[in-house]
């Protein structure tokens, strides 16, 4: 390896039995397992084998699948995830070199406990958590809370809420990261001749007031390993870019092609410029959703055959690539070019598409030298190629 | 005559966030590092302790002003750690203190329905409820709720909770890969709760866990907190004291049960108690005089008068004797974020003079006398005997262990006291069961989707 930032970072993006709908009706499917840690610890594992960067966990309050705004009655789909966090921490002590970034949503929850919850994730795991923050929009969501209401009845009286919510999440973040830095390294002294346990001018209120909320601080928890465990945000509209530029470590972005890879790499920018961004620029991730075989008509019949159970053509927001693992290593090395640092893997059905990812992808690319032979174990920032941050609030 | 001796329950507790933990003991690591979990967990697991309980509090505490930095500080989030030490260990059951007033039923029903899953149903939720607006400041609502409204909030949370992890049947998933069909019934999840506290409806997203419902703990000695738990508590944490207040608490909170159509054995009373051991009794004596003395430094000792006092006694010497002037009981209270010990202000202090005069006792040294001490103390044989006896007599089920010392503290307890309980064939020698419902002897939850269906056509 020559330079940090030469080969292309590798995630990938872990739900239920994979992203197509129907996957969890595949033959290795393992869909009465979707409960289970096993399960999602051997999911974990076989990435960290393969030498995959990162894994995320997706995660929402309301089951899959929602059809205008109410419960689906369908029975036909993947009902029902656990607590993504939560499946974060359980995989972390089995894992010692990937990070693990669940979803954690922003809307309906409090900023004070998302933040030593991954706080925690980080102790865990020893410095490899972080997490992909979401706003929930939808009223069935906003119905399992009854405290305000989703974004379709607010749009009657002409706001534009869904800005509003985009907003309430930088503050969330903004708020998470806070107490992350309310505990400066070394606050815990043990001075045993003065019986104090804490150098408390170490430990700082973040007294934040905003148009959503008012957090006191500080965190109940010390800082973590990272200092800032990790901050993704999934970009798909103006406001979750801006969100990002404000906020986030890694933007998830769905071109369907090369030019508009580099469009949306443009869009980051222009943001990061347009909120004067400090520090590290965001590292740009592209997600695709995949279905691989090491014969490209396989590949295809596996989709064909899972779109005829579905009753549809499966589409989704980021670009369905269908074909070998060399053709995928091709296109990654392709679009790379455009400024991109990684690419985030949606596995179509799982094991199948992971395994091909770890046992034919990744080594594809380190057949081209476009990928490391080993990692040791490290924190997520580091990874990453990103430092680990100065306390805001430490005197310096 | 073996048969009918009621057994044995037995819990470790994490050191907590207070002086009983002793952070300056030459053994002591860290409060916050991974490692110290897994290490007390696997020791209870060694021990076949029945659970692991962690408790919260989600402001750091402040005395005249400024955070509190005599006892350890810092701790980190309950469900997370639990999830961790849940892929560390694989049978004990794993218990989170988790509030009832500054959570959400739905994240918080899902959250532990989760936990469950993940830990293979070793769950248990201890409920507290707390109204406080300075503990509020870390979350949206503030201090939103009456003192008065806790207990109603707390209830309506917990029977939310239920209503949703009965919202799916035991068997909902066919995952029939021919048929299509993941589930049969297309409702399972949907619930709609209107209630005094919540109006929610949807679909709860987390499958039916292990256990049905997590373990329920109650903690709480008051009369509202003991009919919580007589209607819908699997267990009380509570103090330990004289076997005669044990006797007395036990009936009484057993005695409430029947009036909920339940058993006595469907509750079980579990003191959290710590402990001292030593090679002989004297021995014993002399390691918890200095433990007494970490515990209770200079410092802390005019921290704990100052909470009675109500004033800025920082000028005081902790080794004279106590201040001539007289207790503020009229300014708000100088302690914040914590549960005073001392209620009456004016008796209290009215009692401790009394005590200082007739022992000749220094502020420090009456510090150590009126709070509390390890209620344990003597050589294995003895401290096994007490647990017995007290289980005997049936003025608890058990105990919830607290150890003093991160993290090796238990493992004294568990490489003598423990051994000798097996040998006397008082405790357990393995889990028999794989949840922790059947570690405690619990029965399933009262309830499931089945029966609330059939049952709602008789419910009044």
């Amino acid at each position: 390896m020559t330079a940090a930032f030469t080969y292309p970072r590798i995630g990938v993006a872990l739900d239920g039995a994979g992203w197509h709908p129907a996957s969890w009706r595949e033959p290795d499917a393992r869909p009465h397992e979707l409960f289970d840690a096993n399960y999602w610890v051997e999911l974990a594992q076989e990435a960290e084998w393969g030498l995959v960067d990162f894994i995320s966990i997706e995660d929402s309050f309301a089951p899959i699948p929602v059809r205008r705004g109410a419960p689906d009655p369908r029975t036909d789909r993947v009902r029902g995830r656990l607590d993504a966090v939560l499946v974060a921490a359980r995989v972390a002590p089995h894992t010692s070199s990937i990070g693990i970034l669940p979803v954690a949503t922003t809307t309906h929850t409090e900023p004070f406990h998302v933040s030593k919850a991954i706080a925690t994730l980080d102790f865990v795991s020893e410095g490899r958590g972080g997490f992909q923050a979401r706003i929930s929009t939808s009223e069935a969501e906003a119905g399992l809370f009854g405290r305000r209401q989703g974004v379709a009845a607010g749009r009657a009286d002409g706001s534009v809420p869904v800005d509003d919510l985009f907003d309430e999440a930088a503050d969330f973040v903004n708020v998470v990261r806070r107490l992350w830095d309310s505990w400066e390294d070394g606050a815990e002294i043990r001075d045993a001749p003065t019986g104090r346990f804490i150098d408390r001018d170490k430990l700082h209120y973040i007294d934040f007031e905003g148009k959503w909320f008012s957090v006191k601080g500080p965190s109940i928890t010390p800082r973590p390993p990272q200092g800032q465990p990790i901050v993704a945000v999934l970009a798909h509209v103006p406001p979750a870019f801006k969100l990002a530029a404000r906020g986030a470590d890694l933007v998830f972005v769905t071109p369907t092609s090369k030019d508009e890879a580099a469009a949306l790499v443009e869009e980051v920018r222009t943001n990061e410029a347009s909120v004067q961004r400090q520090g590290d620029p965001l590292e740009v991730f592209v997600d695709l959703v995949v279905f691989l075989d090491q014969e490209s008509e396989r590949a295809e019949d596996r989709k064909g055959r899972l779109d005829a159970l579905l009753g549809r053509t499966y589409q989704s927001d980021a670009h369905v690539f269908t074909g070998t693992p060399s053709a995928l290593v091709d296109l990654l090395l392709d679009w790379q070019t455009e400024g991109v640092a990684g690419f985030r893997l949606r596995p179509g059905s799982m094991p199948r598409d992971l395994e091909a990812i770890t046992h034919e992808v990744i080594p594809t690319l380190q057949d081209r030298s476009a990928f490391p032979r080993h990692h040791g174990d490290a924190t997520l920032r580091s990874r990453l190629g990103l430092q680990r941050p100065a306390n805001r609030y430490a005197m310096t | 005559m073996t048969e009918t001796l009621p057994k044995i329950h037995l819990a470790a507790h994490f050191p907590g966030v207070n002086n009983t933990t002793v952070w300056s003991d030459p053994e002591a690591g860290s409060h916050i590092e991974f490692s110290s979990f897994v290490r007390l967990a696997r020791t209870a697991e060694r021990a076949k302790f029945d659970f692991f309980f962690l408790a919260e509090g989600l402001r750091l505490r402040e005395q005249r002003g400024k955070i509190h930095d005599l006892d350890v500080v810092g701790r980190p989030d309950t469900f997370t750690v639990l999830a961790a030490l849940a892929a560390v260990t694989h049978r004990i059951g794993l218990s989170g203190t988790i509030n009832s007033t500054f959570n959400e039923p739905y994240e918080v029903a899902r959250q532990f329905a989760s936990l469950d899953h993940l830990s293979g149903g070793r769950a248990a939720w201890n409920v507290v409820t707390s109204w406080d607006a300075f503990t509020g400041e870390n979350f949206r609502r503030g201090g939103f709720l009456a003192q008065e409204d806790r207990y109603d909030r707390a209830q309506e949370f917990l029977h939310t909770a239920r209503e949703l992890w009965d919202s799916w049947s035991d068997d909902a998933i066919v995952a029939d890969r021919e048929s299509g069909r993941f589930v049969v019934d297309p409702t399972e999840g949907d619930f709609d709760h209107r209630g005094r506290q919540f109006t929610i409806s949807g679909r709860f997203g987390v499958p039916r866990s292990p256990q049905g419902h997590p373990v329920i703990f109650q903690a709480g000695d008051s009369d509202a907190g003991r009919e919580f738990a007589a209607a819908d508590a699997d267990c009380i944490f509570t103090r330990h004291g004289t076997i005669d207040a044990g006797q007395r608490f036990y009936d009484d909170v057993k005695g409430r049960l029947s009036r909920y159509g339940r058993r006595a054995d469907d509750l079980k009373i579990l003191p959290a108690v710590t402990f001292v051991l030593g090679e002989t009794e004297a021995d014993a004596a002399e390691r918890a005089a200095v433990i007494r003395r970490q515990q209770v430094s200079g410092p802390t000792a005019i921290l704990f008068l100052e909470q009675v006092w109500n004033r800025d006694l920082s000028g005081y010497d902790p080794d004279g004797p106590l201040p001539h002037i007289e207790p503020d009981l009229f300014s708000p209270s100088i302690s914040r974020g914590r549960v005073t010990a001392f209620p009456d202000q004016a008796a209290t202090a009215t009692r401790w003079r009394e005590l200082a005069a007739s022992k000749k006792l220094s502020i420090r040294q009456l510090m150590m006398e009126v709070t509390s001490p390890a209620s344990f103390v003597g050589t294995p044989f003895q401290v096994a005997t007490a647990i017995d006896e007290s289980v005997r007599a049936r003025a608890c089920d058990g105990f919830i262990v607290v150890p003093h010392v991160t993290p090796g503290g238990l493992d004294e307890f568990a490489d003598s006291v423990v051994p000798l309980l097996q040998e006397w064939g008082r405790f357990h020698t393995d889990y028999e069961g794989e949840t922790l419902r059947d570690h405690l002897g619990l029965s399933g939850p009262r309830s499931s989707k089945a029966s609330r269906l059939v049952g709602s056509e008789v419910r009044v």
